[in-house]
């Protein structure tokens, strides 16, 4: 077999060839900055696959297509930035409640509205969370590298599929435009789940009955089983309901379906953290400074150590809880006003001193800045 | 009973579906949906081709009562639904409902640019002049100085004419008709079924709870009769004086043209995609 091939990638090329490696067989998108990369890369490797690849008219239409091309078998995605991300939120509602998998890409700029849309920030953590309306489970993604843009593409995919459930991956604009050599996985190293299909004939089937797993296992369409699909709250057979005994059972199984399995869903990177006094707790680009914040204290006798969070929602809890303890100090540097460090001290309890580290000038926040705030708090 | 309502009540109504529907007494959707079995029956589809696709409002509701796939989408964006839909399983039969605001207000977007794109869906676009489902406000189709729950002064802005809007956006097939036409209705919706490339079949349906109520209209057999007064085929509307064309409805087909179709010239783009060995670099 030939040896691997090391590859200078950017961000956003490695998101696309994650995706074709999960198995992505449709793609819609609409042009932003600085997501556009993810669009013109899917444009060409997708009808050379014969592939369905198409440009909607805007964001609303892009992630109303993936969910259309989704229901009816494929594994979609689609990529964008905050204000057409904004724009999403409707649907990415609907693919909730109706249990369509898919996969956002968000790459963050600076916000709110047109905002600042080539500099970086981290302004839609709980956009991502929150963004669409009603109490709904969100699955978020955090890379901060090329090989992670890789990797939790992939991750993405899977978890999309396995929980039918749309799924954010949140990058960032350092993450995206930097090129970093990296060694991709022959496909065969790849481990692609998808969606389960229905193991009754259609004359038994009830869409939305579930097993001690709580996913349905839904038919695509056109494919002889004939259901409803609807972003109204429904019954087990897929039809509207406005019953008590149908709603909550059907909310419990919602977020049932995801709690259920929360711990398959915590993706963390520890670095230097076992002897470590103070922690730095960081994502996406941030992380890329807080390794070497750790790097450069640890040379100068600082017992420093970093959790890198890879997915951010649901909050993985414990590891950041084991984190916590024992520490003199946790640091959570990120570039917006402190919306993981409320989560970081909701989970806290009292264990150690959480700070927060916000910066809002459309640069990224550099291992020295971090430092400096270990040496203030020391 | 003949054999076309016998397959229209017996196969293509779902039975697992509590019945009664949601729609008013009276109201013009129940005979749309008959009008789109029928049309379905006839143009001999399978059940397992079809699906049906709708976005929000009274009309959003009609495809639960059939028994194909159906998807009841969010606002407007029933065509974005149906576009992905198409793409990823070209042999199926997209159609969807829309209602005048649904299609032209929050989808007038997706509207023009799927009749540009000339993807292969049908699109029945119910237009009862008026926001239904949510008590009777303005659409872009309420005529000038009309009333409506957010228009009690009377209506001032322009409407819209959705065959024309259609036609200009560029659907290879556009046609009106109306719920008391339904022979015609039937014919219109199976040509726009059996045309490759965007359909557009405009059917005008009284609201009498709504609409017809606030502009005293009469009763939902008043509006009909107006329907049947105002409807002339197109064929002999056009013959009429400039001046005398205002009084009528010009019913049947607006359009009919030969137009590339998004998938066909899609597949010519794979094809030589695939053929400059694009894939796996």
């Amino acid at each position: 077999m030939a040896k691997p091939r090391a590859q200078l990638l950017q961000g956003n090329e490695a998101i696309a060839l994650g995706a074709l490696a999960a198995g992505c067989n449709f793609f819609a998108g609409y042009p932003i900055t600085p997501a556009s990369e993810i669009t013109e890369r899917m444009s060409r490797e997708m009808p050379a696959r014969g592939y369905p690849f198409i440009q909607m008219e805007d964001e609303i239409a892009s992630i109303g297509c993936c969910i259309g091309g989704s229901l009816a078998g494929k594994k979609v995605m689609t990529a964008t930035s905050g204000p057409g991300f904004s724009l999403m939120q409707e649907n990415l509602g609907y693919a909730c409640i109706a249990e369509v998998p898919l996969v956002v890409v968000n790459v963050m700029r600076g916000g709110p509205s047109t905002g600042l849309p080539t500099n970086v920030a981290q302004g839609d953590v709980q956009q991502a969370r929150w963004g669409t309306h009603g109490d709904h489970p969100a699955i978020v993604l955090c890379p901060a590298s090329v090989a992670q843009c890789y990797e939790l593409t992939i991750t993405a995919f899977n978890w999309a599929e396995r929980f039918r459930t749309p799924v954010v991956l949140l990058s960032d604009e350092v993450v995206a435009h930097m090129r970093e050599k990296v060694v991709l996985p022959e496909a065969h190293e790849v481990e692609v789940i998808d969606r389960r299909q229905p193991t009754v004939p259609p004359d038994w089937y009830v869409p939305y009955k579930t097993d001690g797993s709580l996913i349905p296992q839904l038919a695509n369409l056109g494919e002889g089983y004939r259901y409803h699909v609807t972003g109204l709250v429904h019954d087990e057979r897929g039809f509207p309901t406005r019953r008590p005994d149908e709603v909550e059972p059907f909310y419990n199984r919602l977020f049932g379906k995801i709690s259920r399995h929360f711990a398959d869903l915590e993706r963390v990177r520890a670095v230097q953290l076992d002897d470590a006094e103070m922690v730095i707790i960081a994502y996406g680009c941030t992380a890329r400074a807080a390794a070497a914040a750790v790097r450069i204290g640890r040379e100068r006798g600082l017992k420093v150590g970093m959790l890198q969070l890879m997915s951010i929602w649901p909050f993985p809890r414990r590891p950041v809880e084991e984190a916590l303890t024992g520490k003199r100090l946790a640091l959570v540097p990120e570039l917006n006003m402190g919306q993981i460090s409320r989560e970081v001290k909701r989970v806290n309890d009292g264990r150690t001193q959480v700070l927060r580290h916000g910066k809002m000038d459309g640069s990224m926040i550099t291992p020295d800045e971090i430092l400096g705030r270990l040496r203030e708090a020391k | 009973m003949p054999p076309v309502h016998r397959s229209v009540v017996y196969d293509w109504l779902r039975h697992d579906k509590k019945f009664p529907h949601v729609w008013c007494p009276g109201c013009g959707l129940g005979i749309l949906l008959g009008s789109l079995l029928r049309a379905l029956v006839e143009s001999g589809l399978d059940k397992n081709q079809v699906v049906l696709v709708s976005g929000i409002g009274c009309s959003g509701r009609l495809p639960v009562y059939v028994d194909v796939g159906s998807v009841h989408t969010t606002h407007g964006r029933a065509l974005t639904f149906a576009t992905g839909i198409k793409l990823a399983k070209p042999e199926l039969k997209v159609i969807t409902v829309m209602g005048d605001g649904d299609a032209t207000a929050i989808g007038g977007n997706h509207l023009i640019h799927a009749a540009r794109r000339n993807l292969d869906i049908t699109a029945i676009i119910v237009n009862n002049q008026t926001y239904g489902m949510t008590g009777g406000q303005y659409s872009p189709t309420t005529p000038l100085g009309a009333k409506a729950t957010t228009a009690p002064y009377g209506h001032i802005e322009p409407s819209f004419d959705i065959s024309a809007l259609s036609a200009t956006a560029g659907a290879a097939f556009v046609a009106r008709s109306t719920v008391y036409h339904v022979t015609q209705l039937d014919q219109l919706l199976g040509q726009a079924i059996a045309k490759p490339g965007f359909g557009v079949v405009e059917v005008l349906s009284p609201c009498h709870t709504n609409f017809g109520r606030q502009n005293r209209l009469g009763s939902q057999v008043d509006m009909m009769k107006e329907f049947k007064r105002k409807g002339m085929r197109v064929e002999r509307w056009r013959e009429l004086p400039e001046g005398r064309r205002a009084e009528s409805i010009p019913l049947g087909v607006l359009v009919d043209r030969d137009l590339p179709v998004f998938g066909q010239s899609y597949d010519r783009i794979c094809d030589a995609a695939s053929r400059r060995g694009e894939a796996g670099k």
